[in-house]
């Protein structure tokens, strides 16, 4: 028995090697197959890219307000020189802000899918696996988290703590939960059903067991597709508070250079440089996660392809 | 005795009320010996082997009787004391056992889970004695690295008996375990269980409607009809001289796994509403030799060593047998 498993480790790294290999041959067929997945998988990646080192892309701190060499303000300067976008009405450099805005809204969007989806998940196997008076409260709890109006509600509370990024993060999973749990509530109830669950019941393996070993790695895929479409509306969200002002007021994002441009009358003068490129990012991203949303969901259900 | 199943009651609650799908079922599992519990489909034997493990739909209700497994009673034991008996003591092997692995895990890690979380061993051991327990049932270390999907029906079914065997229980449930494959893999399939029950000496309960199946492997034999025990006893006399006329008509309507050629009559019609069994003998609508005191309770006959039949008729099953070869007997019975 010793050898075998000395013949059993080489082959363990050359299985690694081949599921590689394999993914990145079924990755290289992304293009062909769904050519808006892979728009949107290029575009998600050019701004990881950019979110992850925005550091050094920016030019300027985008929240310093800068002078010029006569030590007046440097305000409302076009497009060009120095400031490759420009300079807000207040002095700051509009590519540099939009640069960090990606990487507040990544953060945020990211975040805000994540405690999404654990929490609609978790309550999703909870609910399905146990049914019963569990799946009536839960359920019901989740009614009533889809019957809170959305935007008041995130402004309410962000306006009742302090105005933070995480607020936001906190209101979205309050209330984005329910779709995913409910769906993955419908996926447990078949799973639990399946003859390889009644097994593991059989084996002597208790309930938490198996929700969470072989439950939920089976839903993971819907979980996994309900969070690329929080992404895209946590960071809408995120968008929509800053711009009604109720944002964070430490961190440049997308939405507050919209409301600094809505404030200042920024179209009044013409300065589309200024408000176009956060809402064309905004679009970007949201679009691309809907994309790659897309895509996924038609490897999960092939049958909408037709 | 290893196991003592007595007087068993299960009921199901359904819209429509309750329907009592095993009706004071006995049956004794020995030390060593396979047993095959045999019967159509809605008859009660998956519902009758399942509440030995207690692992039971929710509309299950368990009614009455005792389970004693080496002396204790399984009814009495509370939940977390019933856990601690499953796969150690009992294992299963389950219906459509094809399905019964988990898709998103390596078939050697959920060998391994049930090694180390129920067995509680290291997990190098483990991994050391699933090799041992893939060799026994004839698979290759290195489909230990597959997931089920890459196994054929036949290989599935022998990764759920390495399973079952697992832990070395005492006892063996195998639910159906060869009814989604072919005869020839049914055949091998059976054969390697055979060997290993022998070899491991692990009693073994096979829920099977294959009469065939029972005829290969078992050594004694339960026959159920509609929730209840109709014939009961060693393999070789049961089958040689069946005393109950249901016993007979299945005998008839399965062709043999050794190939003898024999003219097969299927019984008619359909086993009885179990919402509103009729009154007496419960096969008495398909059967060709009911009479007028069948609609009483049968009582028990016993027609052999061990052997038990019920059935009014029973005292004459020489004469009902010869008649019962012919296939014309079982045309045109049914009185519904």
């Amino acid at each position: 028995m010793q050898h075998a498993k000395e013949i059993a480790l080489p082959k363990r790294e050359t299985r690694i090697l081949s599921s590689i290999s394999r993914w990145l041959v079924a990755a290289s067929t992304i293009p062909r197959r769904d050519p808006f997945a892979f728009a949107g998988l290029v575009l998600y990646l050019i701004f990881i890219l950019i979110a992850v080192f925005a550091d050094s892309l920016i030019t300027h701190d985008p929240r310093e307000i800068l002078f010029n060499d006569e030590y007046d303000l440097a305000s409302n300067l076009t497009p060009g020189g120095d400031h490759i976008l420009g300079t807000t009405y207040s002095g700051r450099d509009i590519y540099s802000q939009l640069v960090m805005g990606t990487r507040g809204a990544l953060v945020v969007g990211v975040t805000a899918a994540v405690c999404v989806v654990a929490i609609g998940t978790v309550v999703g196997l909870i609910a399905g696996y146990f049914g019963g008076l569990t799946d009536t409260l839960l359920m019901r709890l989740a009614d009533i988290a889809l019957g809170v109006p959305f935007l008041p509600f995130v402004i309410v509370l962000a306006a009742f703590l302090n105005p933070s990024q995480w607020n936001v993060v906190f209101g979205i999973a309050l209330l984005l939960w329910p779709q995913s749990a409910r769906v993955i509530r419908a996926q447990v109830m078949t799973l639990r059903e399946r003859a390889f669950i009644e097994a593991a019941r059989v084996t002597g393996a208790g309930p938490w067991r198996i929700m969470f070993v072989h439950i939920a790695p089976n839903v993971l895929s819907l979980s996994f597709l309900y969070a690329s479409i929080a992404v895209g509306w946590a960071i809408l969200t995120e968008a929509s508070i800053s711009f009604l002002g109720f944002g964070p007021s430490d961190s440049v994002t997308w939405g507050y250079m919209l409301q600094d441009a809505y404030a200042s009358q920024a179209l009044g003068r013409g300065q589309y440089y200024w408000f176009i490129p956060p809402g064309l990012c905004i679009i970007g991203v949201v679009v691309a996660g809907f994309f790659i949303s897309r895509g996924y969901e038609e490897i999960l259900f092939p049958k909408l392809k037709d | 005795m290893l196991l003592e199943v007595r007087d068993l009651v299960i009921d199901y609650r359904s819209t429509r009320g309750r329907v009592r799908a095993v009706d004071g079922v006995s049956f004794n599992v020995p030390a060593g010996a396979i047993i095959g519990i045999v019967g159509e489909s809605g008859c009660g034997k998956t519902t009758a082997v399942r509440a030995i493990t207690r692992v039971m739909p929710s509309s299950a209700v368990f009614s009455g009787g005792s389970i004693s497994l080496n002396g204790t009673d399984l009814v009495k034991l509370s939940e977390r004391d019933m856990q601690k008996h499953l796969w150690r003591d009992i294992a299963y092997v389950p219906q459509s056992a094809m399905n019964a692995l988990d898709p998103v895990w390596r078939v050697g890690r959920q060998v391994e889970e049930v090694l180390v979380a129920r067995g509680g061993m290291e997990k190098k051991a483990a991994r050391v004695r699933s090799e041992e327990l893939f060799a026994m049932v004839g698979l290759g270390a290195n489909r230990l690295s597959d997931y089920p999907h890459q196994f054929s029906g036949g290989m599935r079914q022998r990764a759920s008996i390495a399973l079952a065997l697992a832990l070395s229980p005492k006892l063996v449930i195998a639910d159906e375990p060869v009814t989604a494959l072919d005869v020839v893999i049914q055949r091998q399939v059976l054969d390697t269980f055979a060997t290993l029950q022998k070899q491991l000496n692990v009693s073994v309960v096979l829920v099977t409607h294959d009469i065939s199946v029972v005829a290969y492997v078992c050594d004694y034999v339960v026959v159920m009809y509609a929730g209840k025990v109709v014939e009961s006893g060693p393999v070789a006399d049961v089958l040689d001289r069946p005393a109950h006329p249901y016993t007979m008509g299945l005998y008839n309507a399965f062709p043999e796994l050794s190939g003898d050629d024999r003219e097969l009559s299927p019984i008619e019609g359909s086993p009885p509403d179990l919402l509103d069994p009729p009154q007496g003998c419960r096969f008495r609508a398909r059967c060709p030799f009911s009479i007028a005191t069948c609609t009483q309770d049968p009582p028990e006959h016993l027609v052999g060593e061990g052997h038990i039949a019920n059935c009014h008729r029973a005292t004459e099953a020489a004469d009902l047998r010869e008649t019962a070869k012919r296939t014309e007997t079982w045309v045109g019975v049914t009185t519904e």
